[in-house]
């Protein structure tokens, strides 16, 4: 019964996949996703409830389940639902646009699956070896889902992924065998099951625990886009479809983020805290100091908030480096927020993509007006990434914050805290831009990157032309605006189809939703705040 | 078979699998790099089938067969029929560091490999973790080649590189991890390549060459 319950977060997408791939083609824009995230994330809560109550649950010597995995396994289910829901609206429109097929979102569906599956078997292993195998699967069955559109940035973009991801996850594998290594030459010769290491910690070979531990951390951080391997993840996550870009970012850099946490307790149990502070205290700066630096000139929107998950990360650094109880609570906290709204986001940039045509910042002004529900989520989900009340995130900050300063970590909990401001300046300024503005004169600027500049003048110029030889000083101007006026209108008559101009579909309720969750999350954590304290205490070592 | 002789196949099967790691960097023609690659599949084989017999475990043995197949059968066969439908660009032409300073490179990068593993040799006295600094070195050369070439293919003969050496590393340190670890590790990164070589073809597809300095759609 165990075992089936502990199998069943892997198993129930599994049977997802096989549904999408034996059913009729039409279910790839159904509801499927949605419902077996559903019902893993309700799996989730009965095990959070269990091991709660009766403490961690074990089985087959491969899957183990204690606060912290089913914390995250919460994580996984609640992002997928944000995702699975807006599935449906987002693929009707991409058939619609012409940008995929029946075919290739059915595929695109079984592989969603896939990856929910192995993320999943990533948070239930019960030993490093098993952690590893799940997060390197992770890169095969999303490397396609990256570059499903093979356009010549999806391509460079999925081949930079693989390239990147596996290389930093073998440095990962590395780390495995000699923390295995290290293992064997223990009295109880502990071998990579993270209870018997954590109990035979302080016997662990110091020198050779350091290389794993650095190897470790710097491998699993590259799947986690920590600098310094994190240069696939804006790439990655600019060209994925918007719910993949929405998993990515709310979950799979996260869970690879677990196991830089599992790492963590090692080190601290065989090194004593200072090695793996010391680690994570300069990637975290450096991840921050990076995506700051490139968030201030940045043109593209979905590379903005992807720069914004680096700088997520660098913050779950901090905290995890500062490794207070309060900070790891935090921590925690943070990393369902961050998943909740990044997702919120990206789908909401996806959305944005297929009413523009571009994913330039320029090309978006003037959305409130034009899609005035996506616009609203879209804005209120900037602020909420930036740490504003009520949303969740703004707690978990504050938490990061106040156990850094009192923690002795007072100059790097200031310096992370300046470049997080410069990088809220730069989001504000860039998501003010693409909202805001008027919507007529904007509307027809957007499209002239589409449209051939000449069409423009033809249609504009003979107007204005008979207008300015008239006597009357204030009539050109009613005048030359009629003509763009009437152009917008004749050009969003053009639009390729009806899908891109639809009112707020799944995907805008989606967006709502996921913003609505952090929201109350921010105000009341109810029982999850029992979780993330028995979480914390696995990772601090103090149960 | 006594310790000795063990030991002493147990140091020839390491450095040939050190020198072939070496005369990949060396040679430029992508057929004959994809050949010795898969000689170095057999030199990890060789190895992994010393240790097995040293400890008498037949399972052990079953997994060296394995290591042989996969490593110097189904890996190189992937890619030399990559390489098939590769069409002109044969041969890497020009690497970003010339043949020389690559072999020099490769010599300082043993050196580190061996200053590196120190604390792994002190750790455990036997033959085996001996032959431990040697598979480092391939792990760093394997990382060399990886940023210095352009090509997509020979690219992926270092990222190749790299994960035998990490292999070795794994069976040289504590005769291996569990059998399903092992497994899932190996099917990881057989499907690591297929992807990648999927991926290659419509790199050609798109972009016309597999010069991986033509990747310039993305950045910032």
């Amino acid at each position: 019964m165990t075992t089936l319950l502990l199998l069943s977060p892997i198993l129930l997408p599994l049977l997802g996949a096989a549904a999408l791939a034996l059913l009729a083609r039409r279910t790839a824009t159904s509801w499927v996703a949605a419902g077996s995230a559903l019902a893993v994330l309700a799996v989730a809560i009965v095990l959070a409830v269990l091991v709660a109550t009766d403490g961690p649950l074990a089985a087959a010597g491969l899957l183990r389940v204690d606060a912290l995995s089913a914390f995250m396994l919460i994580v996984i289910g609640a992002v997928s639902v944000v995702a699975g829901v807006a599935t449906p609206a987002y693929l009707r429109s991409e058939i619609a646009l012409a940008r995929a097929d029946l075919a290739t979102s059915r595929r695109y569906a079984v592989l969603v699956q896939l990856f929910l599956a192995v993320m999943a078997l990533a948070v239930l292993a019960a030993n490093f070896g098993v952690l590893w195998v799940a997060i390197e699967a992770t890169t095969v069955v999303t490397a396609f889902l990256v570059g499903q559109r093979r356009t010549k940035a999806a391509v460079e973009a999925a081949w930079k992924y693989v390239v990147i991801s596996s290389t930093g996850i073998a440095l990962a594998l590395l780390g495995t065998f000699l923390l295995n290594f290290a293992a064997l030459h223990t009295p109880d010769a502990a071998g990579l099951d993270w209870v018997a290491l954590v109990a035979s910690g302080s016997q662990l070979d110091p020198a050779v625990t350091r290389i794993a531990v650095l190897l470790l951390i710097i491998g699993f951080g590259t799947k986690a886009g920590l600098a310094p391997l994190h240069a696939w993840l804006p790439d990655a996550h600019s060209q994925a479809p918007a719910p993949v870009s929405a998993l990515m970012s709310g979950v799979l850099i996260s869970v690879a983020f677990y196991a830089v946490l599992r790492v963590k307790v090692i080190a601290d149990a065989a090194l004593g805290v200072d090695f793996a502070r010391a680690l994570l205290l300069v990637v975290s700066l450096a991840s921050l100091a990076l995506a700051a630096s490139l968030m201030l000139g940045q043109r593209d929107y979905k590379r903005m908030l992807a720069y914004s998950s680096i700088e997520n990360m660098g913050l779950l650094a901090l905290g995890a480096a500062i490794g207070s109880p309060l900070a790891v609570a935090a921590v925690l906290l943070h990393i369902l927020g961050h998943g909740l709204v990044k997702s919120a986001l990206f789908i909401g940039a996806g959305r944005i993509l297929q009413i523009t045509g571009s994913s330039r910042i320029d090309a978006v002004r003037g959305l409130a007006g034009r899609a005035p529900v996506l616009a609203g989520c879209f804005g209120i989900g900037v602020l909420a990434v930036i740490g504003f009340p009520p949303f969740s995130l703004f707690a978990s900050e504050l938490g990061i914050a106040r156990a850094g300063f009192a923690g002795g970590l007072g100059w790097a909990t200031a310096a992370a805290l300046l470049l997080a401001l410069v990088i809220a300046g730069a989001l504000l300024v860039h998501t003010s831009r693409m909202l805001l503005g008027s919507a007529a004169v904007t509307a027809a600027a957007g499209d002239a990157v589409d449209v051939p500049v000449d069409e423009l003048t033809v249609i504009a110029v003979p107007a204005v032309l008979p207008a300015s030889g008239s006597d009357q000083p204030v009539a050109p101007l009613a005048v030359a605006t009629l003509p763009v006026a009437t152009l917008v209108a004749t050009r969003l008559a053009q639009a390729p189809s009806p899908e891109a101009r639809r009112g707020p579909g799944s995907d805008v309720w989606a967006m709502a939703g996921a913003l609505a969750a952090c929201a109350v999350l921010g105000i009341w954590l109810g029982p999850l705040g029992t979780l993330l304290q028995q979480a914390a205490g696995i990772v601090t070592g103090t149960p | 078979m006594s310790a000795t002789l063990s030991a002493q196949l147990l140091n020839i099967a390491a450095g040939a699998f050190l020198f072939t790691a070496v005369l990949i960097l060396w040679r430029r023609e992508l057929a004959s790099i994809i050949d010795i690659f898969a000689l170095q599949g057999v030199a990890l084989a060789a190895m992994v089938a010393i240790i097995a017999a040293d400890e008498g475990s037949v399972e052990f043995l079953l997994v060296a067969v394995g290591v042989l197949v996969v490593r110097s059968g189904v890996l190189p066969w992937l890619l030399r029929r990559a390489l098939s439908h590769a069409g002109a660009t044969r041969r890497e032409t020009r690497p970003l560091v010339n043949v020389v300073t690559s072999l020099l490179v490769a010599a300082g990068l043993t050196l580190l490999a061996y200053a590196v593993s120190q604390p792994l040799v002190a750790l455990d006295p036997s033959p085996a973790a001996h032959a431990i600094p040697v598979a480092m070195a391939v792990v760093l050369i394997g990382f060399f080649v990886l940023v210095t070439r352009r090509l997509a293919l020979s690219q992926l003969v270092g990222f190749l590189l790299l994960d035998n050496g990490i292999t070795a590393v794994g069976f040289l340190s504590t005769a291996g991890v569990s059998l399903i670890v092992e497994l899932g590790v190996t099917l990881d990164v057989l499907l690591v390549v297929l992807v990648l070589q999927v991926l290659k073809t419509r790199i050609r597809e798109v972009f016309g060459d597999t010069d991986l300095d033509e990747l310039r759609e993305l950045h910032d």
